[in-house]
């Protein structure tokens, strides 16, 4: 019995390498006809689902229809005798509009969520940081898709009148993502201030230090690394977020010029292209999957064994 | 000059509480308002093809209830190897793949998922959805394992031992019944947390208008048919989806502050 037990307890740790694995060589796999295709040039090639003639290598009338092309075979155009085509696939717009909605939503979140956390940590009186501790942790909570009606339906409007622009934009997307990022990074930030001693900011205080002084020359520096992992791993979450952002960025293949067009981004391009596609298109697709998996790894990775670990 | 700044530091850190607080009221009122004005207790006794919301709510709760049957164990046992059993570098391997794992986004774990249930079955089905939220639950149950078993005092497993108790034994009659609650609390967030995912399940097991008990067809999920809905132009469809995700809030916020209060009321 105790052996049985220790062998189910070993492999079921043992799971977890395998499912991670199994993720990276799965999707590399489903991948692979794309990268074989398009090689690294799929990062930097901007068409997504494009008919490319290959004989002039002139471009021909871009596809603008929603369907997705399934053959992965060099197609024989019938109508022009000498046209040679092939459908191109490219992943720039996505992992510009995914970096580009992480950025913003960064960029509002960190402001606001270290004020919660220096409230929290430091200024709030007990109780009341309590209630207020938890009220930021069920916006946590909170169910994303819940994030993306509420963000198309009351907030993008709001933004829309402000900033001019699209109700469905890169910065309606990137600030809902920022709300939801929020509560994950000023939880995070409030635990590592909270690990500050007591007897270092007594000492500061005794010197005639006020608050302010107290935060930004003792707690901060004192929980500066794991105030930077709290970031990241905010960061890595905001990367993969898809249901509210899928709401709210307009989901269409093309490079934004200002803050406030419609664009795309990984998650919500394989959210709405999955069902329908075959072939080249869904191998790209898991492409664009592949990059995100490694990029979220590596970044958390790094949040992980850096910053956290000499946080403790 | 320093006071002011203190000042003015102590007022804005004060105002981004504030601003995280309006935030929570705003989408909670929203809520309220648009889902309680749509909301009717007909939705609990139609299915979505009447109108109503009954076959949904009871997927959803057959898919998160699925996971967790598959996911809770997996991540207990792992958790207690990690604490209890592992030897060094080994168990910090597991316990940093789990924590990257809990991060991984859940819409690669529903590609992952798609690709190596749906195309060999060749559909979507209740199993697949099941197991792409239980492949996001296991890293958190072991995280909760793991550190609530890290508090039970090394005394009492030494107790255990003195008295001639084999190691299982020990965890499972002494380890696990003094870290009960807190494991408890960490589940109950777990589910909380998977009952209101859509991205895993998106392409694993979709959603079906109908009500089905069959795990082996496309099985109707409340989150999945809220993202359709929500993209109806018909207002109708709208008001469903704002009724489906108040009752989809509501859900989760009791179980998050049941397992909360469950810890409070043990401290």
């Amino acid at each position: 019995m105790e052996k049985i037990f220790q062998k189910l307890s070993i492999s079921s740790a043992t799971l977890v390498v395998i499912i991670l694995v199994g993720i990276f060589i799965t999707l590399f796999r489903a991948a692979s006809p794309a990268i074989n295709e398009f090689g690294f040039d799929f990062i930097v090639n901007a068409d997504w689902n494009k008919e490319v003639s290959l004989s002039s290598e002139q471009t021909a009338s871009m596809d603008d229809s929603d369907e997705i092309i399934d053959e992965d075979e060099m197609l024989f155009d019938e109508d022009d005798e000498d046209s040679l085509s092939k459908t191109v696939y490219g992943g720039l717009v996505p992992i510009v509009g995914t970096l580009l909605t992480t950025i913003i939503a960064l960029t509002f979140a960190l402001p606001i969520a270290m004020g919660i956390a220096v409230f929290l940590a430091e200024i709030a009186p007990k109780n009341i940081a309590h209630v207020v501790g938890i009220a930021i942790e069920l916006l946590a909570a909170i169910p994303s898709i819940i994030f993306g009606m509420w963000g198309l339906y009351y907030f993008a409007p709001i933004i829309a009148d402000l900033f001019g622009g699209y109700q469905v934009s890169l910065l309606t997307a990137g600030l809902v993502l920022g709300v939801m990022v929020l509560p994950f990074m000023a939880a995070i930030t409030r635990d590592s201030m909270n690990t500050t001693p007591n007897v270092l900011k007594e000492s500061a205080y005794a010197l005639g230090a006020t608050k302010f002084e107290v935060i930004k020359d003792i707690i901060f520096p004192y929980s500066k690394v794991g105030i930077i992992g709290s970031i990241i791993l905010a960061l890595g979450r905001a990367l993969g977020e898809t249901m509210a952002v899928a709401f709210l960025i307009g989901s269409i293949f093309v490079l934004p010029q200002k803050i406030t067009d419609p664009t795309i981004s990984i998650p919500v391009a394989m959210a709405n292209n999955f069902g329908e596609a075959s072939g080249l298109g869904e191998s790209s697709l898991f492409y664009l999957a592949l990059i995100l998996f490694v990029i979220s790894f590596a970044i958390i990775s790094l949040a992980k064994f850096y910053f956290l670990k000499k946080a403790n | 000059m320093r006071l002011l700044i203190n000042k003015l530091f102590l007022v804005l850190s004060s105002l981004s509480a504030l601003i995280g607080l309006m935030f929570l009221a705003w989408i909670l009122i929203t809520l309220f308002v648009k889902g309680l004005g749509s909301f009717h207790f007909n939705l609990f006794l139609n299915d979505l093809i009447d109108g109503g919301l009954r076959n949904l709510i009871v997927g959803q709760f057959i898919l998160a209830g699925l996971a967790s049957f598959i996911g809770i164990p997996l991540g207990m046992i792992a958790g207690i190897y990690i604490q209890e059993y592992g030897q060094g570098k080994y168990a910090v391997f597991i316990r940093d793949l789990s924590d990257i794992m809990m991060s991984a986004p859940s819409i690669v774990i529903g590609a992952f998922v798609y690709a190596v249930i749906v195309v060999p079955t060749g559909g979507t089905c209740g199993f697949a959805g099941a197991i792409a939220l239980a492949i996001m639950m296991i890293p958190v149950v072991i995280n909760t394992t793991d550190n609530m078993l890290s508090l039970v005092p090394r005394e009492l497993r030494e107790a255990g031992i003195a008295l001639g108790a084999s190691k299982y034994k020990v965890i499972i009659d002494i380890v696990i019944k003094a870290a009960k609650v807190g494991i408890m609390t960490g589940i109950l967030l777990a589910f909380a947390r998977i009952i209101g995912e859509t991205a895993p399940l998106l392409f694993t097991s979709e959603t079906s208008n109908y009500f089905s008990l069959d795990l082996t067809q496309s099985f109707p999920s409340l989150t999945v048919s809220i993202y359709d809905l929500a993209n109806e132009p018909e207002e109708s469809s709208r008001d469903l989806a704002w009724a489906a995700s108040f009752i989809l809030t509501v859900l989760v916020l009791v179980i998050n502050l049941t397992g909360r209060f469950i810890t409070r009321n043990k401290k």
